[in-house]
């Protein structure tokens, strides 16, 4: 199965529980499999195999707690002030866990565009595809859900020196 | 072009998304401002901090892989109960699907398509933008979709019926572009997905005029070369007159 590793790593970001994640792609499995037929070849079959994982994560109970509890576009996440970058110290000293527990916070579609982005290394239009938004949407979702990011970091590397 | 400016667009740069023919520009500002190469340096170190922080953070087990490989159902408990089928079902399926069963690709052409209506309907009813027009005058929503959409369409007046309309977005449906409005009728939500009707399973005819799929009610119409979809768990009647409403603003 293409991207099975992968899409179970996405999905355990997405939803905190290796069991749950299980179940989540083995059911995304399943819709592919299903749905195959519906799937144009020479189009892109990564970005079509996450948003049914996707999809299928958003109609779960899990999935509409998690969406339902979000704030609003403009997230009050706390943003860095300045250039100094604290966040530095922490690649260097605590870097992945702090970056780990950061993405944990994140409001789930700051997570899925970061995770897209950063991890599976889609481009703007996969993402796009994936999430089935238009690609300005991808842009700016990514720009604030980074800040987002620096801002957790920010305040996790001030908890640190304190 | 400030700095801030520029800095808007870093991500843009270190995705390897920047445009070429502004890609100059932009490098001989970051090799004359320390203070925005800085930006960027972070800003990429941290991208690939994040690759290496979360990439394969999870594995999964030998146990799922070879479960998965077998084409085995879990024997736990699942969370999404109502959309699992058996694993000899899949299996079935499968092999019918190997063979090149009609029956089989037109049953599950239908089956993704009513999931996948409702997936987009529980998506947009659960984001916190659901729309991107939001707006109850037709003259605003159907404008909005000029040069978006590679067909046009008419919105009924509804000021004299049940129903708002509450706004609209781009979606795509079936790998194509359609547009999504929302409606309201009381406390009920509609989803009304216009889409060009060249689909295989429009054009025979096959798709159902109502169906039901997990506790949504669907309703298909047609009117001329567009295909109207309605989404929604209000009652069958308040769909259907909606449809109707829509498909008689689609006559010339």
């Amino acid at each position: 199965m293409p991207y099975f590793a992968q899409l179970y790593n996405f999905a355990c970001w997405l939803i905190g529980d290796r069991v749950a994640a299980e179940d989540l792609v083995q059911e995304t499995m399943l819709k592919a499999l299903r749905g195959f037929s519906s799937y144009q070849q020479g189009t892109n079959f990564r970005a079509w195999i996450y948003r049914i994982l996707r999809n299928t994560f958003l109609t779960s109970q899990t999935g509409l707690k998690a969406t339902a509890s979000l704030d609003s576009e403009d997230d009050a996440l706390p943003e860095p002030a300045t250039l100094e970058t604290p966040e530095s110290i922490l690649l260097v000293r605590h870097e992945q866990s702090a970056i780990r527990s950061a993405l944990e916070s994140l409001p789930i579609d700051f997570r899925e565009v970061i995770l897209l982005s950063d991890v599976e290394e889609m481009s703007y239009q996969e993402i796009s595809q994936a999430l089935g938004v238009p690609m300005g949407t991808v842009m700016s979702r990514l720009s604030r859900a980074r800040k987002a990011m620096r801002g957790l970091l920010t305040a996790a590397s001030e908890g640190v020196k304190r | 072009m400030t700095c801030d400016t520029w800095r808007e667009r870093l991500d843009a740069y270190i995705d390897d998304s920047f445009p070429p023919e502004e890609l100059n520009q932009l490098e001989e500002h970051l090799r004359v401002c320390p203070s925005c190469a800085a930006e960027a340096l972070h800003r990429l170190k941290l991208k690939h901090a994040t690759k290496a922080a979360a990439a394969a953070r999870f594995a999964p087990s030998s146990e799922f892989r070879s479960r998965i490989a077998q084409g085995m159902p879990s024997r736990r408990k699942r969370l999404f109960g109502d959309l699992w089928i058996p694993g000899l079902a899949v299996a079935a399926a499968i092999l019918i699907a190997l063979a090149g069963s009609s029956v089989w690709e037109w049953h599950a052409q239908r089956q993704q398509a009513l999931a996948e209506l409702v997936d987009l309907h529980v998506t947009t009813l659960a984001s916190v933008n659901p729309v991107d027009v939001i707006s109850t005058d037709r003259h605003t929503v159907k404008p909005w979709f000029q040069g978006k959409l590679p067909f046009s369409f008419n919105l009924p007046e509804l000021e004299n019926s049940p129903f708002r309309l509450l706004g609209g977005k781009l979606v795509y449906f079936n790998h194509a572009p359609g547009a999504q409005l929302l409606c309201a009728s009381g406390k009920h939500q509609i989803s009304v997905f216009i889409l060009q009707g060249d689909w295989k399973f429009a054009l025979s005819g096959t798709f159902p005029a109502s169906a039901r799929e997990k506790g949504f009610n669907i309703e298909s119409t047609r009117s001329a070369d567009l295909r109207i979809l309605l989404v929604s768990d209000a009652n069958p009647g308040d769909i259907h007159e909606l449809a109707e409403l829509l498909k008689a603003a689609q006559q010339p």
